[in-house]
């Protein structure tokens, strides 16, 4: 087409845009007065102009005409008319409703000629354009061209593809039929392109639906092993640089990845067979010094290890695999080690091979250091991220922050929210944690997200032994002089409500502390000046001596008049309140921050939407768990997974007060009742039930059954069960004597007896007081020598130290009767016993071995030591019994977990008996202190 | 500079197609000699999802946009299939060749690639194909062949 190659030319010869554009517009229109005009183009000049348009258009410029001659051409039955037409609509795909329906019926028409070269025209435009109409009016008709005798190969590899892209762009019009049985039979095809095609086509399928292609694991294997272990004379042509057939070898290894290893054994170790001789020839010295040669092999290669890897079955394989990828790790080609980064992180997380993933901790650490190019630095970083646990957190986390201060600007705030992740996950101490997330501010501080910083304060907040410490690193951080505004918002909060415990020195006194924070206050954005006002006012009532200098900013102009409304409310509200309300109410409203709920970490979620579900490498919960350290893990309350809080409502001061319902003070203020249950019992008239209810504590530890309060009138009994962090108790009331109870009520408080900040422990639900809701009675009474009978549901929330009380009150005679007795709820009912190897005991105990996890208290028995009692007893308590742990038999080893909603606390204990002294020594690790205590106290008073 | 597009990308829009391909060339134009072929795709593309896969030969980038449903080292390999198939088809392939033959190439390509699946490896059976092709297009402009002036 000589036309063609002119213009071509005459656009290649254009001196600048302009002159390209002018003779573009000149040629476009010239081609329409050509369609247009009165004169019948011949099939060659139509072919001419439309070649002409494509190009054009593959120039970047829009075509909106031609489509029709396009379709005339493919409608010809002359070949290299056909094919421009098919190229054309190919390219500019353009979902024209008048004209589908004739591309459709030129499609048709190729598919039914019978002539091979047509009928792969027709098929590649359908595969090309893949629109719902063409998938409509072919689906249903290829299946039988790709499976029928007498197709040709070309044919039959074009219909396997179309297909495949059919099912991928209308998975629902693609019927699946007698065809699939006959489809994979084409694994067993003499032609290897055909089956290449169809290893594609069956991946797919078999992705959707496995059982139907179950049939195609032992044909896949056994093509694989022909090719792999046979010479290569057989393969045709589909030997590529001394390689057998690679492609397909890649497609057979990817379709094996859509099932489990195989269950015939001779079928597994036949492909155990093909693996390992993959693995034996990645040895061998290469055939040629080609990078094709070498390229081939490794694309099998790698794909074998993938399948090793997806099976996760064989140690000894995975243990090769993990050494090939060593071997790449180290090899002169990036292109290898980027594979091999990206393969280890996901041999990071199978069990087998963790540990042999760790030993390469140091050449990864060098790729990040040292690699020149991003992508291959940024799979370090993953597979840093990945193979992190407890015994390399430290070096990691330390080697990813060093890293950071020369990262690409496009993957610091991934790296950020890595570190973040990780130091939270396996900080043993949060004085750590602290300090990175402190560095990190400091080193990336425009990176470091909402999620990250809100965490930080979240931790500090719930961990109460890190708050003095952040309290001081935080107030050392201000200190330079151009810190970041991320590293103000966490010192304003921390400083907010902890400065009180770095207050004594008095290089940090409260006028140091708050003319630190207010030295700063100019240079930031307003949501960090609305934060540090927050600040100020809990300043206010943490130090009353700095209340007039405080007052005084409030009251300057710049804050009551300032332009922002959000500040101005602040400054005028805070001014007000401090003036008017009284120290207790003002220390009501101000007081420090209740726990957050633990959840799934934000980070963690946010981790997970930039990468794409699936790309965040599984954490291992098991190993994890095991460590004891649940606290962050993924919570599996349903409620919370659908509908997670907002972290701002949480965290911006603006909330405060909190509604009455989260503040426990605020509760019990509102009920103006005492909240401490012995003043209840002393109140009560009958003394003996007071003497019998303060036992309850001692003698309901471990046993669920029983009468817990019985005087001359009322008798209650208990049955209670537990699972994981629920309970349920049935709750008898028996009336001893003959005449009615009338007005007969009963509530729960479970309010702490100490004024703590912990929110409500327990959730007591009342369901009813007779079993049948609707026949309860407004006024209710128990008949005399009647029986009444209620349940109470309980759920345990966090851990928890004090004893819910049960209150009854009824008239007997006139009189008014008030019973309160404690209920037999503690925290080990709410534990689920856990068995384990002597090793893992261990193991474990080792892991909790931070002084503030172990409790140990010595006593003397109370009771007779006999063995048997102490067994029950212990497994009363909820614990499992490990026998054979412990070298001296004498000794009880226990383990379990306590189950509350929003964490897991792994709990091993050991309990030494010295009869001689009429002793014991009993020693508790759980990774909570306060679970550790408490604990230890019910279990002491046993013995 | 040259581009291939072996596109599976539900694109329909002209002008994102040409930011792809815009996007695709700046990212893999400033990359240095030696580092991995493999990276991942830019946003229009569809980000970590996709990997770009590309091959420099003289002045010239072969870059295939790949989802994770391929081997990597597999897709640098077919590169060079193509390479190596266009350099027999056009004895010596040079840039020119691929600018004035822009519907030989496409045809080339078709008979490797098709609607972004990987079709045919075997160099030998696709320079068959496209010798059938060649020849049938031979019989019938040695028919059709307009004596007019061509323009």
């Amino acid at each position: 087409m000589r036309g063609l190659a002119v213009f071509i030319s005459d656009i290649r010869n254009c001196k600048s845009k302009e002159a390209e554009v002018k003779r573009i517009n000149k040629e476009l229109a010239n081609i329409r007065s050509k369609f247009k005009g009165d004169k019948a183009l011949d099939g060659y000049s139509k072919k001419k102009y439309v070649c002409k348009l494509l190009f054009i258009f593959l120039l970047g410029h829009d075509i909106d005409f031609g489509h029709m001659e396009a379709v005339n051409l493919l409608s010809s039955n002359k070949y290299t008319e056909k094919q421009i037409g098919y190229l054309f609509i190919s390219v500019l795909v353009n979902s024209n409703s008048d004209l589908i329906s004739l591309i459709n019926n030129g499609i048709k028409n190729d598919l039914a000629s019978r002539n091979p070269t047509f009928m792969n025209l027709a098929l590649h435009c359908i595969a090309n354009v893949g629109s719902r109409e063409m998938a409509e009016a072919f689906a249903s008709q290829i299946p039988s061209i790709l499976v029928a005798g007498d197709t040709m190969d070309s044919v039959k590899q074009s219909a396997a593809l179309c297909l495949l892209r059919l099912n991928r762009t209308s998975p629902d019009l693609v019927p699946m039929g007698e065809w699939t049985a006959r489809v994979v039979h084409l694994l067993n095809d003499q032609h290897l392109g055909v089956v290449t095609a169809a290893t594609s086509l069956i991946t797919t399928l078999a992705q959707k639906s496995p059982e139907d292609f179950r049939t195609s694991i032992s044909l896949a294997v056994a093509r694989l092993s022909r090719i792999v272990t046979s010479a290569s004379i057989d393969l045709q042509d589909y030997t590529y640089y001394f390689v057998a057939a690679p492609w397909l070898s890649v497609k057979l290894l990817r379709l094996l990845q859509c099932y489990p290893p195989p269950e015939d054994a001779a079928l597994r170790s036949r492909l155990t067979e093909c693996l390992e001789t993959i693995l034996n020839k990645a040895q061998e010295p290469p055939k040629s010094k080609k990078v094709q040669h070498s390229n081939a092999k490794n694309a099998v290669l790698f794909e074998a290890i993938a399948l090793i890897i997806h099976h996760d079955s064989e140690p000894t394989l995975l243990v090769r695999a993990c050494n090939q990828l060593g071997q790449f790790l180290q090899h002169r080609e990036t292109n290898l080690r980027y594979l091999a980064l990206e393969s280890m992180c996901t041999l990071a997380s199978s069990e087998f091979s963790h540990e042999a993933v760790k030993t390469h901790i140091d050449t990864v650490i060098n790729a990040l250091k040292t690699e020149r190019d991003v992508s291959v630095r940024q799979r370090a970083v993953d597979l840093l991220y990945a193979m992190c646990d407890r015994s390399n957190s430290k070096q990691i986390v330390a080697e990813m922050l060093s890293y950071l201060e020369n990262a690409d600007y496009s993957i610091r705030e991934e790296i950020v929210l890595k570190v973040a992740i990780l130091a939270e996950k396996y900080a043993v101490d949060y004085t750590w944690y602290v300090d990175t997330i402190l560095n990190l501010i400091r080193i990336a501080g425009d990176h470091v997200s909402e999620e990250v910083w809100y965490r930080v304060i979240q931790i500090v907040i719930n961990q109460d032994d890190v708050q003095g410490y952040a309290a001081k690193t935080v107030f050392e951080a201000l200190q330079t002089p151009a810190c970041h505004e991320n590293l103000l918002k966490v010192g304003g909060y921390i400083l907010g409500e902890f400065g009180n415990l770095i207050a004594g020195d008095p290089r940090s006194s409260p006028l140091v502390q708050f003319n630190l924070l207010h030295s700063k206050f100019h240079l930031c954005s307003v949501p960090t000046r609305a934060l540090l006002l927050s600040a100020y006012i809990k300043f206010i009532n943490l130090f009353p001596e700095v209340k007039p200098t405080i007052q005084d900013v409030l009251r300057s102009d710049s804050q009551l008049r300032n332009a922002d409304v959000e500040l101005q409310q602040r400054a005028i509200e805070y001014l007000r309140l401090s003036c008017i309300a009284s120290t207790d109410i003002l220390a009501t409203v101000l007081e420090e921050m209740p726990p957050f709920p633990e959840r799934e970490s934000s980070i963690l979620a946010k981790l997970k939407k930039k990468k794409g579900p699936g790309k965040v490498p599984d954490m291992d919960e098991a190993r994890w768990n095991v460590n004891g350290n649940t606290e962050h893990s993924e919570n599996t309350e349903p409620t919370n997974k659908s509908s997670p809080p907002s972290l701002v409502a949480d965290l911006l001061p603006t909330n405060r007060p909190r509604p009455a319902s989260y503040s426990p003070t605020i509760l019990s203020a509102g009920n103006m009742a005492p909240s401490h249950p012995f003043t209840d019992l002393l109140n009560m008239n009958s003394s003996p039930a007071a003497g019998a209810s303060l036992l309850v504590d001692v003698l309901f530890v471990c046993k669920n059954n029983g009468v817990i309060f019985e005087n001359q009138l009322l008798q209650i009994g208990l049955k209670s069960e537990y699972r994981q962090n629920l309970g349920r108790i049935y709750v008898f009331y028996g009336n001893k004597t003959s005449s009615q109870f009338l007005s007969f009520s009963s509530s729960v408080t479970s309010s702490d007896t100490l004024k703590t900040h912990i929110l409500p422990l327990l959730r007591l639900l009342l369901t009813d007081l007779s079993l049948n809701v609707h026949t309860m009675p407004v006024d209710p009474t128990v008949e005399g020598g009647a029986q009444l009978q209620q349940i109470l549901n309980i759920e345990c929330l966090s851990d928890f130290s004090d004893t819910p009380v049960l209150n009854v009150q009824f008239r007997y005679g006139g009189t008014l009767q008030n019973i309160a007795v404690k209920l037999p709820v503690m925290l080990n009912k709410f534990f689920q016993p856990t068995e384990m190897t002597s090793e893992d005991f261990f193991q474990r105990w080792k892991q909790l071995g931070v002084p503030q996890q172990e409790v140990q208290t010595i006593f003397k028995a109370q009771h007779p030591m006999d063995t048997d009692v102490t067994n029950a007893k212990i497994l009363g308590f909820g614990v499992a019994l490990l026998s054979g742990v412990d070298p001296n038999p004498a000794n009880f080893v226990g383990a379990g977990v306590i189950h509350t909603k929003n964490t897991q606390v792994g709990c091993l204990l050991r309990l030494e008996p010295n009869p001689q002294a009429e002793m014991y020594r009993l020693t508790l690790r759980t990774s909570r202190e306060s679970v550790s205590q408490r604990l230890c106290d019910l279990l002491s008073e046993q013995f | 500079m040259g581009y291939e597009p072996s596109l599976n990308l539900d694109c329909q829009n002209e002008d994102t197609e040409q930011q792809i391909i815009r996007e695709t060339f700046h990212l893999v134009s400033k990359r240095d000699e030696n580092v991995c072929n493999f990276l991942e795709g830019g946003m229009l593309i569809g980000g970590s999802d996709y990997k770009l896969i590309y091959r420099h030969y003289a002045t010239l980038y072969f870059v295939f946009c790949v989802d994770s449903s391929e081997s990597e080292l597999g897709i640098l390999d077919l590169i060079q299939v193509f390479v190596e198939t266009l350099d027999k088809c056009f004895e010596n392939v040079c840039e020119l060749d691929l600018i004035f033959h822009v519907d030989k190439v496409h045809n080339i390509l078709a008979e490797m690639v098709m609607g972004g699946m990987v079709l045919e490896t075997n160099m030998n059976e696709i320079i068959m194909q496209v010798d059938a092709q060649n020849k049938m297009e031979k019989s019938e402009t040695f028919i059709f062949q307009s004596t007019r002036q061509d323009r």
